[in-house]
């Protein structure tokens, strides 16, 4: 036989008699679908957050902050600023008036569904140019809340999430009763972890006076970024950090999904390399179970290089059988499981999805193969060179 | 243990298995260390924290700041035997990546309040005495080489100067540490005087208060008698133990940390069951030289003994050793990640644990191929050769 086919024989009679060998072929396709489940699961865990934080912004939504905060947090600038940046070049406008959001953000305590324990909830005062600045905002359920009233609309996940979040309820932060009257969506961005009513009343309820902590504003195209934050940085009224909407919630999404990634990725490796080990053992007892069949063979004539590739093909595939176990696993598990967490970055609670996405379970793939190509690289070397005659004695 | 040679023959008779065996169990357990140690660092410093002290926060959140007035009442409440305050500063060093805690406080009483933190007193007069002066724990001094006499630049995020500038310059006075292995000392303290004089808003405002309740008080009532005085006022405040307050911090993290702890559950657990497989494997080959041991006159039980010992062994071997890597590891990590997660510690508990499960586990695995060579006649197993 030529060399193709000879490999292709000695494959397939391993593969069918991968049964008798079961106790040990388990072994390697377990460690393997457990590596390629966690490296899924935590990193699925980064891509939601990501997807999240990244989906809310937009390229041609430009937000001023006071220079140097690192979130709209701690910025503050006051209504004669608010006014300036309305007048900026680069300022989309709607007739004579810019399309624009002066907001306030602050931060309330309500209970988690999930442990009845305290979270930090992102509590938003806009303007009613809130909704032109954002491109996907709907109502899904209620109505909006009217100007001056103490009325609040909640972004879906955040009513999933917290408890005591739901439409016609009311609600008490600190002294003021809160009327939910109803709930929007937004595109599953950081937007939907939100409590929104208006600023003027929010301003009031928290003795701001007539001050903001941020300012959205549509541009007039990507480019005219530049132009209004060169037109504010000349301006001697005001001191602000200018940037894209996308730019900054790229920002708030680094920490935390750096964080999970120098987690994730470390421990993927360490997992690995357990589960090399498992793939080595138990190609090892592969080996040394069919000793007299790999010996038989030889004698019959085959070649050695037969012998090998068809322990590699048959490490490759249990490694296989893992991965794609371990990922099916992952998916089933973990997509679209809802989770929240204190963003560190803005102090408050960010709900998100855990995303299992096509290229994370490639990857948890090529992590199988990887684990399975070295589990069977010595094996398989080792029944490459088993010597025939002393093999054959030992029947 | 006459039959230690024996036992570790026996366990060497595979080498290749053996070693590869131990190795799995060597990276569980290494594994299972950073695990303990990070998930240490996420319950917060709860098991550290003093029951005897309370924390004051504004009702509405903790970043809403309350009035300085507060401090006197709060001190004439019975049962509170000492009070100070911290602030949340939230600046960073030379670049934004660079974040640690830093809170203006007043020098006298915040000693007074935390005795853990051990300072020379001539450090601790000389941050008294100066206006610009700051101290820093020994782990945020070694991380970014500071030293006594330095002068440290912070960059607020926040606290803008009424003079418009956000550097704030600190003279480094002293360096701080803490006998806990447990306690973090990631953190900065500067005068709150120093502080409330040139920030530009929010004057007449502090973070939270932290309280000592007086011997024999019952922290719950002096908890309750707080809260009540300020109901109704702009500013009601929470009164919680400061171990409440961290956990009630950390639960903010949520079911990640959770979910993250049982993914890896599940994953060192799978570790374990392979490897634990692979060693009974190796028992039920070698039923029929076990069978021979009888033969010669051992008993059933020394049989038995024989069997586990090699699996207790051969865990505690990869076991061992991986908790020792992870120790050291741990040690590297809580240097490296001090600033942004303190407080990663491998507790002697999660070692005692460690240890527990890795006998578990060595019985585990041998028990019932062990229980199976016991019981078999020596005819049959023989015959099974």
């Amino acid at each position: 036989m030529t060399g193709p086919r000879q490999i292709a024989a000695v494959t397939w009679l391993n593969l069918r008699n991968l049964p008798q060998r079961v106790g040990s072929s388990v072994v390697a396709v377990v460690g393997v679908a457990a590596v390629v489940l966690v490296f899924a699961a935590v990193l699925s865990m980064a891509k939601g957050f990501e997807r999240t934080m990244i989906s809310a912004g937009s390229d041609d939504t430009a937000i001023i902050m006071r220079s140097g905060s690192t979130s709209e947090l701690n910025s503050g600038l006051s209504n004669e600023q608010t006014l300036i940046i309305a007048e900026s070049p680069g300022v989309l406008k709607d007739g004579d008036a810019a399309i624009m959001s002066a907001e306030l953000y602050v931060v309330v305590d309500v209970k988690k569904k999930f442990n009845d324990s305290d979270a930090n909830v992102p509590f938003r005062g806009v303007q009613p140019g809130a909704f032109d600045v954002r491109k996907n905002v709907a109502l899904i359920s209620g109505r909006m809340f009217e100007p001056g009233k103490n009325e609040i609309i909640v972004g879906r996940s955040a009513q999933q999430e917290f408890a005591g979040l739901d439409t016609g309820t009311s609600i008490r932060f600190g002294q003021t009763d809160w009327n939910i009257v109803g709930a929007f969506e937004a595109n599953g961005s950081v937007s939907e972890s939100e409590l929104w009513t208006d600023v003027r009343v929010l301003q009031s309820a928290y003795r701001r006076g007539n001050s903001f902590q941020s300012v959205r504003v549509k541009l007039q195209s990507e480019a005219a970024l530049d132009e209004l934050e060169a037109a504010l940085e000349a301006d001697p009224r005001i001191n602000p950090d200018v940037m894209s909407e996308k730019e900054y919630y790229s920002g708030q999404a680094a920490p935390l999904s750096q964080f999970i990634k120098i987690i994730g990725y470390p421990l993927t490796i360490l997992m690995a390399i357990g589960a090399v080990f498992g793939a080595l053992n138990s190609m090892y007892s592969s080996v040394s179970v069919r000793g007299k069949e790999i010996a038989t063979l030889r004698a019959l004539g085959f070649g050695p290089l037969s012998i090998l590739v068809s322990t590699m093909i048959e490490s490759t595939i249990l490694a296989l059988v893992g991965g794609v176990l371990g990922g099916a696993i992952a998916y089933l598990a973990f997509n679209g499981f809802q989770v929240s967490t204190l963003n560190g970055a803005s102090f408050s609670q960010v709900v998100f999805d855990f995303a299992v996405t096509p290229d994370l379970l490639v990857d948890g793939l090529k992590a199988a193969l990887i684990i399975g190509a070295f589990g069977g690289l010595f094996p398989a070397i080792r029944a490459a060179r088993l010597p025939v005659a002393q093999a054959l004695r030992e029947l | 243990m006459k039959y230690f040679r024996l036992i570790w023959k026996n366990a060497w008779r595979k080498k290749i298995r053996t070693s590869l065996t131990i190795l799995s169990v060597f990276v569980a357990f290494l594994l299972f260390a950073l695990l303990s140690a990070i998930g240490f660092a996420f319950r917060g410093g709860v098991d550290v924290a003093d029951a005897e002290r309370l924390v004051v926060i504004d009702k509405i959140s903790l970043i809403n700041p309350i009035p300085m007035s507060y401090q006197n009442r709060i001190a004439s409440t019975p049962g509170v035997r000492a009070v100070t305050h911290a602030s949340w500063f939230g600046g960073f060093y030379q670049e934004p990546r660079n974040q640690f805690g830093q809170f203006p406080v007043d020098p006298e009483s915040y000693f007074e309040m935390y005795p853990e933190f051990n300072m020379p007193e001539e450090q601790l007069e000389a941050f008294k005495r100066n206006r610009t002066g700051a101290v820093v724990g020994q782990e945020l001094a070694t991380q970014y080489g500071w030293e006594v006499g330095d002068r440290i630049p912070i960059q607020a995020t926040i606290w803008t100067k009424a003079d418009g500038g956000r550097t704030w310059e600190f003279d480094l006075e002293g360096i701080f540490s803490t006998d806990d292995p447990r306690g973090s000392t990631a953190l900065m303290l500067f005068q709150y005087d120093y502080f409330e004089e040139a920030r530009a808003f929010a004057k007449g405002t502090v973070g939270w208060y932290i309280l000592r309740v007086a011997d024999g008080a019952d922290p719950i009532q002096v908890a309750n008698a707080i809260d009540q005085q300020f109901a109704n006022s702009p500013n009601e405040t929470e009164t919680s133990t400061e171990a409440a307050f961290a956990q009630s911090f950390m639960k903010q993290f949520g079911n990640i940390a959770l979910i993250v702890a049982m993914i890896l559950g599940a994953v060192f657990f799978t570790l374990l069951l392979v490897s634990g497989n692979t060693m009974s494997q190796s028992v039920r080959e070698r039923i029929s030289e076990l069978a021979v041991l009888k033969t010669l006159g051992f008993t059933d039980l020394t049989v038995l003994g024989i069997v586990l010992s090699e699996s207790i062994l051969i865990m505690m071997i990869g076991g061992l050793l991986g908790l020792g890597l992870g120790w050291i590891i741990v040690q590297g990590l809580a240097q490296q990640m001090a600033a942004f997660l303190p407080g990663i510690f491998l507790s002697s508990t999660a070692v005692a644990g460690a240890v527990g499960i890795m006998f578990a586990a060595g019985i585990l695995a041998g028990i019932f191929p062990a229980l199976k060579a016991m019981r078999l006649s020596i005819i049959d197993a023989l015959a099974r050769a």
